[in-house]
């Protein structure tokens, strides 16, 4: 992955202030502690990669940060601003949004109703108020274009798409509906070589509008590909925060695995993993 | 490190040739089924069955299972059942009966406290299933017995002891409602036909057929605006959405349960229509009414291209599946065939459509 290096890795400023804080964040359900604290935040123009193996409470942090569970103790704010979901559709409203590892894409559907799907556009007033089929339509067949995604017509179900191109239509979507800050979730891990090129390079292309992308992701290389910043999330905690260049792979990944039991057993494995 | 810059037409996508875009429609399985019974009669058939008053006379029971089949169709689109359509049917004749004759009410606050009640059922149904996450199957087969008694007992105290109400048609009498839900529209413009010599008459002159009776109308009318809604409207993408895939559709910030409440109460609501237009065109109500119809109602959705598992389907391939229905139970007096055929021919039709339908997902979803 020589090439990699074209990303304009740290360009943002750090003095930026955070479009999204995340303050000391607890989630309990029941007597389970799934989150005991974690503080987490992201600036315009960069991308946080947050790191874990599974079971660290990646998947309780996304679902907090996007309105899907509300935080037993800790605060959000948004632009200085302290915020508390109700729903994900508020989150959306703030300008969160999140592509989850199963896209929230319905495969029966067309790509354009999916595009759409919770937004729909309308023409007309009244009774007569009416999707707005052809904009629908256009729209998406613009915008999946300039992803390099050539649809047959935009009526084809998301069910013919390869698992790469649903995750273009999914990040396209949201950043056609004026996302600020972008959560992905593990949006590589079930992707070929080239698919996840193709979705790395366009991480890349719309940090570059200065969205704020948060990058959840198990996988080291794919995280430093494109990272500006690291966060390592264990055992429902951060082990805290790296720019990129202050921390070497190898460091990450022990991080993530908890240190010493992954040291030995990488040891058998001839340092391969 | 990317060229997403790729050829304008990707050279591993074949052409799709027009039969395969057709076959992605859902409503074609039933368009072609009609097709098939159609010939199927004109071959087999008397020749009165497609006179117009043949036509009238199976499009009648076509247009009261249609008005339930739509609201079945709407629903399962959404992924949920309602096996309690049925016996809505008899429980909120049940309650409009009550309403216009042992209170006295005219129509015009009967009609609405019928639809009031029969919507509130259905949004309890749907609230318990959408609370609990249990089948919406389970839910609803409860109340299939649940509205059953409740019509029997109810009818009893109602009418001292019989399961029937009688004297529906005295109660209503000349309400200037009437006309919307019971016998047939368009009386003038028949009789001017028949006087044309342009229908059929008796030999006194008078038209056999004397008008379209209003549930056709319903039932087409019914039709247009479910269609119109599924696929013109942002809420009909949320139908299809809630059904396709129900945490995509809410993480994508559609109203799932607003969506599923609404359509219970639909077909809730579907329900009371047909007890009302029964009610008022016999002039009489009991418990017996739409015994079994929730299957019916389900099976010509599903003939219509609707799958079990939600998502996907439509309203005209329902209307089309409930003309079906109609065709074959009343076309089979018009042959020398034993009428008992018609169970095993829907039976038959209900397999051969869910074979169909499992086919074109399949298709449509790309899955190999």
């Amino acid at each position: 992955m020589a090439q990699d290096t074209s990303f304009h890795h740290g360009d943002a400023p750090a003095d930026v202030a955070p479009i999204l804080e995340m303050r000391d964040i607890e989630k309990h359900f029941g007597n389970i502690i799934a989150l005991a604290g974690v503080s987490f935040d992201v600036r315009p123009g960069e991308c946080h990669c947050l790191l874990g193996d599974n079971g660290a409470g990646k998947s309780t942090f996304i679902k907090t940060m996007s309105g899907v569970h509300k935080p037993t103790i800790g605060t959000i704010t948004i632009g200085g601003k302290p915020m508390n979901f109700a729903s994900p559709r508020e989150a959306m409203e703030a300008g969160i949004a999140t592509v989850f590892q199963d896209l929230a894409m319905i495969p029966l559907m067309s790509v354009s109703r999916n595009f759409f799907m919770g937004r729909e556009p309308t023409t007309g007033s009244g009774p007569f108020k009416r999707l707005d089929v052809d904009r629908m339509n256009d729209i998406t067949m613009t915008h999946m274009r300039e992803m390099g995604i050539n649809l047959r017509a935009p009526d084809q179900a998301v069910g013919t798409l390869s698992g790469g191109e649903r995750q273009t239509v999914a990040i396209a979507r949201a950043v056609y509906f004026g996302a600020k800050v972008l959560i992905l979730d593990e949006p590589t891990s079930a992707l070929g070589v080239r698919q996840t090129s193709n979705v790395l390079a366009t991480i890349d292309r719309v940090r570059k509008q200065g969205v704020g992308v948060v990058f959840i992701s198990h996988n080291v290389r794919h995280a430093l590909a494109v990272g500006d910043r690291f966060t390592v999330l264990n055992r429902g905690k951060t082990l805290g925060t790296a720019a990129r260049g202050e921390i070497s792979p190898d460091e990450l990944q022990d991080m993530m695995a908890g240190g010493q039991e992954m040291a030995q057993l990488e040891g058998s494995l001839g340092g391969t993993v | 490190m990317v060229d997403v810059a790729q050829a304008d037409q990707d050279e591993r996508l074949k052409k799709e040739s027009f039969g395969t875009r057709l076959l992605r429609r859902p409503e074609l399985g039933a368009m072609a089924g009609l097709v098939l019974v159609t010939a199927f009669f004109l071959y087999t058939a008397d020749s009165a069955m497609f006179t117009l008053s043949g036509i009238i006379n199976f499009m009648t029971p076509a247009a009261q299972l249609g008005i339930l089949a739509i609201g079945a169709a709407m629903l399962m689109i959404g992924g949920e059942f309602d096996l309690s359509i049925g016996s809505m049917v008899a429980f909120a004749g049940l309650i409009f009966g009550a309403c216009v004759v042992t209170m006295g009410l005219p129509l015009v606050i009967a009609i609405p406290i019928t639809l009031v009640v029969a919507g509130a059922i259905g949004a309890f149904n749907g609230s318990v299933v959408l609370k609990t996450g249990l089948p919406s199957f389970i839910v609803t087969l409860a109340f299939l017995f649940i509205l059953r008694g409740a019509s029997l007992v109810g009818l009893k105290l109602a009418s001292d002891g019989s399961t029937q109400l009688r004297g529906v048609r005295e109660a209503v009498g000349n309400d200037w409602l009437a006309p919307l839900f019971a016998g047939d529209a368009f009386g003038p413009l028949f009789l001017w036909l028949g006087e044309r010599g342009w229908i059929e008459t008796f030999n006194n002159g008078t038209p056999k057929v004397t008008g379209i009776p209003v549930e056709i109308l319903w039932f087409i009318a019914l039709t247009a605006v479910a269609t119109y809604v599924l696929l013109r409207t942002p809420f009909g993408n949320w139908i299809f959405a809630a059904g396709g895939d129900r945490n995509a559709a809410s993480n994508s910030g559609v109203p799932v349960r607003r969506v599923k409440i609404s359509l219970f109460m639909f077909a809730a609501c579907c329900g009371a229509l047909v007890a009302i237009i029964t009610v008022m065109d016999t002039g009489s109500t009991d418990a017996r009414r739409g015994f079994m119809k929730e299957f019916e109602a389900i099976i010509a959705a599903v003939i219509g291209g609707c799958l079990l598992t939600g998502g996907y389907g439509s309203a005209i391939g329902a209307f089309f599946g409930a003309i079906i229905f109609g065709m074959v139970t009343i076309g089979l007096t018009y042959t020398n065939f034993d009428q008992d055929w018609f169970q095993v021919f829907l039976g038959g039709m209900l397999l051969i459509a869910v074979l169909f339908n499992n086919y074109i997902r399949k298709r449509v979803t790309g899955e190999r």
